[in-house]
């Protein structure tokens, strides 16, 4: 094998700013590694999406497929020990990279006690270190993550906050005030838009009337970044990170896509053609780039990466039977967490009759 | 005719889409996609993009400009794809609309509706499944309606449509898809369920049930199963409006029942409930009780998504059979 290459990317649009360096200078081990993490949200998703149907996971579940190179490449891009993550409900790809194993992952979408978040937070709502949701409520998430890079800046922490949003919840009026009021206090933040093109059955064209999000900071600086290809995420994450602790908040546009409709009840029919989906599904896909990519720079051969992708199937498989396994929380996380630091005492029930107390 | 409550819900929008061109939809996916529960299906085809209109995910947005597009002459239906998004916008409904008039000494008019699903839903966890009764219900200067079937649905729709006030309108998810039977009289298009007027769903002597929403089905289940094993006889009110409340039909049924319990899905403290309690104490009807009211809520804790737990937030028949127990000292 060779052990390094240099592999070029897209030019990113940039919005009063300098674009970063499209040379991006990889590893095979680093290649492995973001194979084998987008290869398992993938595997993940598609099992999600199995358990859904079968009925095991109940009322909403946005699946990230077609997505992945985001999370895995941003992630890789940041300081884990340092950094914040706050996104919205299509998060089971955050919350695998962010370091919850699939079978927690997998647990809270089946409602089951070793869930991200003993089975009452649900598929929309995973946290953890530096990770604060999760969060069920187009565009709400944003502000709280400008929030998170005050108190970062604030605790001289060094570390920048990453606030994400889709295309849908881009035109939020609270969006522009977490930008206006970063950039007033120099906030190291940094706003991602995950484009994926669609703001559930509405198209970014259908909703935006500047669908250039790169540039809807205004006064805030930007980058358009092809967020089909892994390297390229990586690149342009490290690249704003060090932008934004030198200058304050900065835009990153992820232009992505999403296979699967809006949530799983969404029957995607009405808005968009199955040829574009295969079309991005075949030529775009940021797995199979990747794979391209790794035979090209004489990194693996064909039948080593059909490996692993058959290891990683194996993995997941066996991550959700314990997800399953693991049954359903205990009676006392009904009334836990309602406050923090304080037991609760006689908790009403639905009728009169019923009282709870930690 | 059977029909679901989402139906006659659309037909109520069609036949005021019909009579008046002044009224329109808008709304997040109310248009191409058909709404995200389906209720405004068939509105885009017929009415078009002038009257039927997709809005971005922008809550605080639309619903300004929707009180606004009111005050400036038309008829806005403010879709909110849940209530739990309309309290992204929960200033324009109370400071803007509710106090306009008022506020204006009369200038200012805003005939708008808000509506879209509110109340308990299935597995989505705290952000998604609450109940805004009490919420709006506080509010002077708003109507406030709960359809339970597809007659209410129907008639308190299109009566909230030619009110010249803003107007509160709570669906239930978990409703939708429900069917029941409608008379000739209310699926003709001069069908209207007045404004202010609990309806008797079915008439008893022991005890008053007042409930609104999905949970006059709990009361009503609650009522057979009580008459059934205890012999006990309800009466069980479908209060259709929370503002104005029409207390005179509770008050007059406690007198007769000279026992009350209310039965709803929201949290207990300063709920619809309480009200009730508070303006039954506040009545002549105090001196006919002969129990301690009591309520049947939601549990006073967030709805968490896990099924066990999601099971024991919300009340079901069995809390209204087991709060009317406790009344009556049945073991």
């Amino acid at each position: 094998y060779s052990t390094e290459y240099t592999f070029e990317t897209r030019v990113c649009d940039a919005h009063k700013m300098e674009a970063p360096p499209t040379s991006v200078t990889t590893t095979r081990e680093e290649c492995l590694a973001l194979l084998t993490e987008m290869m398992t949200i993938r595997r993940m998703e598609t099992a999600s999406g199995e358990l859904y149907r079968s009925k095991k996971i109940r009322g909403f579940c946005h699946l990230y497929s077609g997505q992945e190179a985001i999370c895995t490449g941003m992630v890789a891009g940041l300081d884990r020990k340092k950094d914040g993550i706050t996104t919205a409900y299509r998060v089971h790809g955050w919350a695998h990279s962010l370091g919850w194993p699939v079978e927690n992952v997998v647990a809270e979408l089946l409602g089951n006690k070793i869930g991200v978040s003993n089975g009452k937070g649900g598929s929309m709502h995973m946290y953890g270190e530096n990770f604060y949701g999760g969060n069920g409520i187009v565009g709400a998430q944003v502000p709280v993550g400008a929030g998170v890079a005050l108190a970062y800046k604030y605790l001289n922490q060094e570390g920048v906050s990453v606030s994400l949003y889709g295309d849908g919840a881009s035109n939020q009026g609270q969006v522009f005030e977490a930008y206006n009021i970063a950039k007033l206090w120099d906030l190291p933040a940094i706003f991602v838009c995950e484009n994926n093109k669609y703001g559930m059955g509405t198209s970014a064209e259908r909703s935006s009337g500047n669908t250039k999000y790169y540039t809807r900071g205004d006064y805030v600086p930007g980058l358009k970044i092809d967020a089909m290809d892994v390297l390229a995420v990586k690149n342009a994450t490290e690249y704003a990170r060090a932008f934004a602790l030198e200058n304050g908040p900065i835009v990153l546009e992820m232009e992505t896509y999403r296979y699967h409709g809006h949530s799983m009840s969404d029957p995607d029919t009405t808005y968009r053609e199955k040829d574009e989906i295969k079309n991005m599904r075949t030529n775009y896909d940021p797995i199979i780039s990747l794979k391209a990519r790794m035979i090209e720079a004489g990194f693996a051969e064909e039948a080593e990466l059909k490996k692993l992708e058959k290891d990683v199937r194996k993995q997941v498989t066996a991550a959700i039977a314990i997800a399953e396994a693991a049954g359903p929380p205990e009676q006392d996380q009904l009334i836990a967490h309602i406050l923090s630091g304080e037991k609760s005492t006689n908790v009403r029930g639905c009728d009169i009759t019923l009282s709870y107390s930690e | 005719k059977m029909v679901a409550v989402r139906d006659a819900l659309q037909m109520a929008m069609d036949e005021e889409m019909e009579k008046d061109d002044k009224v329109i939809v808008l709304g997040e996916e109310v248009a191409v996609y058909h709404g995200a529960y389906k209720v405004t299906r068939g509105l885009w085809e017929k009415y078009g993009d002038k009257r039927v209109i997709d809005t971005p995910i922008t809550e605080a947005g639309f619903a300004g400009i929707a009180v606004g597009a009111a005050m400036g002459g038309i008829k806005p239906i403010c879709e909110f794809m849940t209530f739990n998004f309309a309290m992204q916008a929960i200033d324009h409904v109370i400071n803007s609309a509710a106090k306009g008039h008022y506020m204006s000494a009369g200038i200012l008019n805003c005939p708008i509706v808000f509506r879209g699903p509110n109340g308990s839903s299935a597995g989505v966890g705290a952000q998604h499944s609450q109940c805004f009764a009490a919420w709006y219900g506080a509010c002077p200067g708003l109507k406030v309606l709960a359809p339970y079937s597809s007659e209410d649905a129907k008639g308190l729709l299109k009566s909230a449509i030619v009110d010249p006030n803003p107007v509160v309108f709570l669906e239930h998810e978990l409703m939708y898809g429900v069917d029941f039977e409608m008379s000739d009289e209310a699926l003709k298009d001069d069908f209207y369920v007045p404004i202010g007027k609990a309806k008797i769903e079915r008439e008893g002597t022991d005890i008053t049930l007042v409930a609104f929403s999905q949970p006059v089905g709990f009361a009503l289940e609650a009522a057979e199963i009580l008459q059934a094993e205890y012999g006990v006889s309800c009466e069980v009110i479908n209060l259709r409006t929370i503002r104005p409340m029409d207390a005179e039909t509770i008050i007059n049924s406690v007198k007769k029942t000279n026992r009350l319990n209310t039965v709803e899905s929201g949290w207990p403290q300063f709920g619809v409930g309480s009200e009730i309690i508070a303006r039954v104490m506040e009545s002549e009807a105090f001196d006919y009780l002969d129990a301690p009211i009591f309520r049947v809520t939601g549990a006073d804790i967030p709805t968490p998504y896990a099924k066990n737990l999601e099971d024991q937030v919300f009340p079901t028949a069995q809390n209204v059979v087991n709060s009317v127990k406790h009344t009556l000292g049945l073991k």
